[in-house]
């Protein structure tokens, strides 16, 4: 089983987002960045099915070198192998065009990543990358299982989930449940560093959309307090003064 | 140039949020001097419907009679998509981001080449080129993003417009794309999803419990605010990590993100991981015993006070307003 992980590097989920350079550049000082938490789920899957079934796990990204700390995680916890394209991640169209040029060329049986990124939350890349390689894609993929050469999955869908069967090669994004986060060891820790990470540059730089700047949310005003007592009357506060029901 | 728009349906209707989409397209097109036309795949809509999506301001239905679409089959999805749009002549695609939306639309997105932004939440800005306003960072924040390319793809989030309907009804004209067996290689071997329900993501009033709730067997005080208000039941995720509660109530960062009128948090702390998933809403009550907890700071109003006591009372008093 050759196994391919896209991951992100994005802000850790309890960031405070802020933004600099007039409101056109994510203000980077003092955030930790993390693999993204649906990445993390698609490799934490990756490498048991490797444990169980052999083969590799690469894990890919599409990043400037800030990005190898987070690399070396994915190494850590239990890929074999890293590519990092050497290039900002500018849009869906760019990042799923230099994951399927490398996938053209290596054959994986599997193509994971996350469902969305927890930066720009788009869901994009896999449906892209199955599509350019002419191979299914299902996202987002909540159970997945490798019997033979057939995948079974689960798919959320609204209100429940749809089971799926499909052969290999596929492009899956997932999600929860699909496995446990992973913590890496001290063992993957130290073996991390002696992993091979490869730096590729990008193979087009065509984009699709540019983003221009950024605004924030509105500020939220005071929270009125109802007293326990009283409960009853926030139906009539909602009803009269929120017109929300 | 005109604007395809994807519907989607649920327990026979077309869905609320596919309609908004509707209403957005034709105003799209509206502004661009273009006509807007809605697409149907598959039969799960009674034919009869078809033409009330001209209430949403569309005068024209493609419909896909084709029964191996009344599931959503991502490939042929695309590839119906994608013919629809050549067909029309569109070079501007509308959804309701969702699921199924999320998958179809990426792969459409690589045939046309299409420039796509999701998560819109405005009509976008023709002004200089074509610019959509976009929620990123899980809600955190906003971004202005430019589509430069001929072809366009805009996901919608809940709410990006106020549809008005009218009651005027479109054509409905069959269409019938060229579909091939590779199209259907994955297959739908089962389906579980409640019906008769209210779908979170679409829901305009939302009850939502977390870990305070201490038990799956107390959902019942959630349940019943939900019932009176006719609103759909959500969660936090140790909830339903603990399978307290169904894995597609799971709200925030990693779960359903909610746009409703009203979010009532029910023994949530408000971790920001769970508040990514609820900064669109409208009205925010936060009930909790503990004074402390950072979900007061997003909310519009606050009890402090045991929830086993309180909710039965909200209870009674929705009922008495009906
Ligand atoms: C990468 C990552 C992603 C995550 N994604 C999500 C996500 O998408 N959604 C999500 O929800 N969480 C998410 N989390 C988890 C999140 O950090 C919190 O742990 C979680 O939201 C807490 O759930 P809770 O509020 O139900 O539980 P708790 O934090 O345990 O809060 C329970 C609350 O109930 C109150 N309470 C107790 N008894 C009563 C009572 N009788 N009456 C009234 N109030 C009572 C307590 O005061 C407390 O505030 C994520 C975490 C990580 C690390």
């Amino acid at each position: 089983m050759k196994i391919l992980v896209c991951i992100t590097h994005v802000p850790d989920t309890t960031s405070k987002i802020t933004f600099s350079e007039n409101n056109t550049k994510l203000n980077k000082d003092g955030l930790q960045f993390v693999i993204g938490p649906y990445d993390d789920y698609a490799l934490a899957r990756a490498v048991e099915i490797k444990d169980a079934l052999g083969g590799t796990v690469t894990a890919l990204n599409v990043g400037l070198a800030e990005t190898e700390a987070t690399i070396r995680k994915a190494l850590a916890i239990g890929a074999d192998d890293a590519i990092r394209i050497n290039a900002e991640p500018t849009d869906a169209y760019f990042v799923a065009s230099q994951i399927a040029a490398i996938a053209q060329k290596e054959n994986y049986d599997l193509i994971l990543m996350g469902r969305e990124s927890s930066d720009y939350n788009g869901g994009q890349v896999h449906g892209m990358v199955g599509e350019m390689l002419g191979i299914p894609s299902l996202s987002p993929v909540m159970k997945l299982d490798i019997e033979g050469n057939t995948a079974k999955m689960a798919r959320e869908i609204e209100g429940g989930k749809e089971y799926l069967e499909a052969s290999l090669p596929l492009v899956l994004g997932c999600q929860e449940p699909i496995a446990e986060w992973k913590i890496p060891n001290m063992r993957g820790i130290m073996s991390a560093r002696k992993k091979p990470l490869q730096v590729v540059e990008p193979s087009s730089d065509e984009t699709l959309t540019i983003g221009q700047n950024y605004e924030m949310p509105a500020p939220k005003g005071a929270c009125k307090m109802i007293d326990a007592d009283n409960a009853a009357s926030l139906v009539e506060l909602l009803r009269s003064e929120a017109k929300v029901l | 140039m005109s604007v395809l728009v994807f519907i989607e349906s649920a327990d026979g209707e077309f869905r609320g949020t596919s309609l908004e989409a509707v209403a957005y397209g034709a105003a799209l097109a509206k502004a661009q001097g273009s006509n807007a036309t809605a697409l149907v795949l598959g039969n799960t809509v009674d034919a009869s419907k078809l033409p009330n999506v001209g209430n949403y301001g569309v005068s024209k239905v493609l419909h896909v009679n084709d029964d191996r679409l009344d599931n959503g089959i991502i490939q042929a999805y695309a590839q119906v998509v994608a013919q629809a749009m050549e067909k029309e002549g569109a070079n501007t695609l509308v959804l309701a981001k969702s699921s199924l939306g999320d998958a179809v639309s990426a792969r459409v997105a690589a045939k046309m080449k299409a420039a796509l932004a999701s998560n819109v939440t405005e009509l976008p800005d023709l002004n200089a080129g074509f610019t959509v306003k976009r929620s990123v960072y899980t809600g955190k924040a906003f971004q202005i993003t430019e589509l430069k390319s001929e072809n366009k793809i805009l996901a919608l989030k809940k709410n990006a417009i106020t549809p008005e309907v009218t009651d005027a009804t479109a054509e409905v004209e069959a269409f019938s794309p060229s579909l091939s067996d590779a199209d259907f290689g994955v297959s739908i071997t089962k389906t579980d999803k409640i019906t008769g329900e209210i779908l979170l993501p679409e829901a305009d009033l939302v009850v939502s419990g977390g870990r305070g709730l201490k038990a799956a067997e107390n959902w019942g005080i959630i349940e019943d605010l939900a019932k009176a208000l006719n609103a759909a039941t959500g969660c936090s995720k140790p909830v339903s990590d603990m399978d307290w509660r169904p894995h597609h109530e799971h709200v925030g960062q990693t779960g359903v993100k909610v746009s409703p009128q009203l979010y009532v948090a029910v023994g949530i702390s408000g971790a920001i991981q769970h508040l990514a998933g609820v900064s669109s809403s409208k009205c925010i009550v936060v009930i909790n015993k503990d004074p402390e907890a950072p979900f007061f700071k997003a909310a519009d109003y606050g009890i402090v006070g045991d929830a086993f006591e309180i909710l039965p009372k909200i209870t009674e008093a929705v009922k008495a307003l009906k």
